[in-house]
């Protein structure tokens, strides 16, 4: 079965947008365009917001070890501690922590919209839209928080 | 098209459950120590060494880094069984994907092992 959607513009002019590429032909004329290419396409804010829980999944994969690494060094001795303090100090430390940390943020703020959805709630496409633009919001708002926090 | 066996489960529906379950875990423990760190301003090396050494609070950052290694995992497979296809790469994405799947998974059993050090081991 496809797992894809069409989306659908002026008449003979669609984009079919798939997982996996075994379907398309099934799906769609072949003597019609077929655009596969993300790139071109207008995306609508819940990619965005998708997109950008992919991103800072990633940011957060790589970041473990530099958390984990300051974690140790704060941990290991009273002199760790301290030359994690110092080094937070430092605008390049406190920008590399800030944006770890709004990864974090982002993530969490997205995940539990996740969640909410799984619940059943906010699932239409009116639903998904407001969802996306709340997240936006309110990630935007806890980062900023965070960076006043940090600085 | 990207067959499965490599996913956490073989089971699309178990990953899924585990990927909800395991984010409410890293949720808490997220939301607990930033808390915790807001809270106490002029924070000190005897109470930073005190919280990690109190045991609840070491088996609650264990249970996180199990939930962080099953949550990673089902996150960078489904993000390279998505990106890195056939479609993308052509015929070698499946030996591309492999490797990008077994770095990952080697990253997080060292993460893994590092963490247990860091929680069990100072």
């Amino acid at each position: 079965m496809c797992d894809g959607y069409l989306t659908s513009a002026p008449p003979y002019n669609f984009a079919l947008i798939v997982r996996g590429s075994q379907c398309d032909k099934k799906a769609v004329n072949s003597q019609r365009p077929v655009n596969l290419d993300l790139r071109t396409i207008k995306l609508p804010i819940t990619a965005y917001t998708s997109i950008l829980h992919r991103i800072s999944g990633v940011i957060l994969f790589v970041g473990i070890a530099i958390l984990l690494y300051g974690l140790d060094k704060s941990l290991a001795s009273e002199e760790g501690f301290a030359q994690v303090q110092e080094c937070l100090t430092s605008p390049l430390a406190k920008f590399v922590i800030w944006g770890l940390l709004s990864a974090l943020l982002y993530h969490l703020v997205a995940g539990v919209r996740h969640l909410i959805m799984d619940m059943g709630i906010g699932e239409t496409l009116e639903g998904g839209k407001l969802g996306s633009k709340i997240v936006l919001v309110v990630s935007t708002i806890v980062i900023v928080l965070l960076g006043v926090w940090i600085w | 098209m990207v067959t499965n066996v490599t996913n956490f489960s073989r089971s699309g529906l178990y990953d899924w459950m585990a990927q909800r379950v395991s984010a409410v875990v890293l949720a808490a423990y997220v939301l607990f120590l930033l808390g915790f760190v807001v809270c106490n301003p002029g924070l000190g090396y005897a109470e930073w060494k005190g919280l990690f050494s109190n045991n609840a609070m070491r088996i609650f950052s264990l249970l996180t880094l199990v939930a962080l290694s099953v949550h990673a995992w089902v996150g960078m497979w489904t993000i390279s069984t998505d990106y890195l296809t056939p479609m993308a790469l052509g015929k070698w994405a499946t030996t591309v994907r492999f490797l990008f799947q077994a770095a990952c998974g080697v990253a997080m059993f060292a993460f893994f092992v590092w963490g247990v050090q860091i929680f069990w081991g100072n």
